[in-house]
C-alpha cells in the first residue's frame, strides 16, 4: 500500500482536480518529488526556485509536522498520509504588487 | 488567471471585516472566508455564461494574529488555525475559499510579502484602516505564475443564511 498525499483545494486545479494522489515513496521528499513530477504546475506553489519548501508550506505525515521530524528526509511507510497545510501570512506593502 | 473573478458577500459580513480591522488597529486583523466556489458547484446559481466566475462568502472565521513581534505590519495564521477554519467550514457544508486581513495606515493593495505567502485560487480580501477608520476594501487572487495578483470584484449581495 503506497503513501497517500492529500492535495489542498487551492492546489487541485494544478493536479488534475484530484484531492489526493498515491505514490510509492520511502521519504516525504520522495513523495513530494513524485507529486511534482506528475503534476509539474504544482511545483512553484510548493517549492522556491532553489528547490526549498516554501516557508509558509507545512507538511505533515499523519499528524506530525515534518519540521519536528527529519524534514523532507522523514521516512514514510505504506499507508501513511501526507498533508500539505499552508500558514497564512501577509502584511502592509513595502512594494505594491498588483496588475 | 485569465478570467476576471467576482466575490459575493453580504453587506453584513463586509461590515464585520471592516469592524474587525478597526477593532485590532493599529495591529493587523485576519480571518478566514467560508463559503462556496460556484465554479465548482453543480447546479449553482452562477447565472448565465456571460457572468464572471464567482464565489460567495457565507461566514467569517475571525482569527488571532499570531505575529506578536510585528503585528502592526504583519499577520500570521498557524497551520493549526488553518485546520480549525477548515473544520468549521466542513461542519457547515462550506469550504475555506479565502482569507482577509487589514493594512493599518496603508492602501488596500497586496504587498510583495503578501504575494510570497499566497496560493492561487484563494481570495485575499484586504481592508485599509486609516487612523483607526475602515476605508477601501479590495479582493485579490494570485495569478498562476505567482508574479502578481489580479483584482477580484467584490459584489455586495443579499442572500438567505445557509
Amino acid at each position: 500500500m503506497p503513501v497517500k498525499v492529500m492535495i489542498p483545494s487551492p492546489l487541485r486545479p494544478y493536479a488534475g482536480k484530484r484531492d489526493s494522489a498515491e505514490f510509492n515513496a520511502r521519504t516525504v521528499g520522495e513523495a513530494l518529488g513524485h507529486l511534482t513530477t506528475e503534476f509539474g504546475d504544482l511545483r512553484k506553489h510548493l517549492f522556491t526556485e532553489d528547490g526549498k519548501l516554501r516557508s509558509f508550506v507545512n507538511v505533515y505525515v499523519n499528524d506530525e509536522d515534518i519540521r519536528y521530524l527529519a524534514k523532507e528526509n522523514t521516512p514514510t511507510k505504506d499507508g501513511d498520509t501526507i498533508s500539505i497545510i499552508p500558514s497564512i501570512a501577509g502584511g502592509v506593502p513595502t512594494m505594491e504588487l498588483a496588475s | 488567471m485569465a478570467d476576471a473573478t467576482a466575490l459575493w458577500i453580504s453587506g453584513h459580513l463586509a461590515e464585520k471585516i471592516r469592524a474587525h480591522g478597526a477593532e485590532t488597529y493599529p495591529h493587523e486583523c485576519c480571518g478566514a472566508l467560508l463559503g462556496r466556489d460556484l465554479s465548482s458547484v453543480a447546479g449553482s446559481d452562477r447565472g448565465s455564461g456571460a457572468e464572471a466566475p464567482a464565489r460567495e462568502i457565507l461566514q467569517l472565521f475571525p482569527l488571532v494574529n499570531r505575529r506578536d513581534d510585528s503585528p502592526r505590519n504583519r499577520f500570521s495564521v498557524t497551520p493549526e488555525d488553518v485546520l480549525a477554519a477548515e473544520k468549521a467550514a466542513r461542519e457547515q457544508g462550506l469550504e475555506v475559499v479565502g482569507w482577509y486581513h487589514s493594512h493599518p495606515d496603508h492602501p488596500a493593495r497586496p504587498s510583495l510579502y503578501d504575494r510570497d505567502h499566497a496560493w492561487p485560487w484563494y481570495s485575499y480580501i484586504i481592508v485599509s484602516i486609516q487612523n483607526g477608520a475602515p476605508q477601501d476594501m479590495t479582493s485579490w487572487r494570485l495569478n498562476d505564475d505567482r508574479a502578481e495578483f489580479s483584482p477580484e470584484e467584490i459584489e455586495i449581495r443579499h442572500r438567505a443564511a445557509v
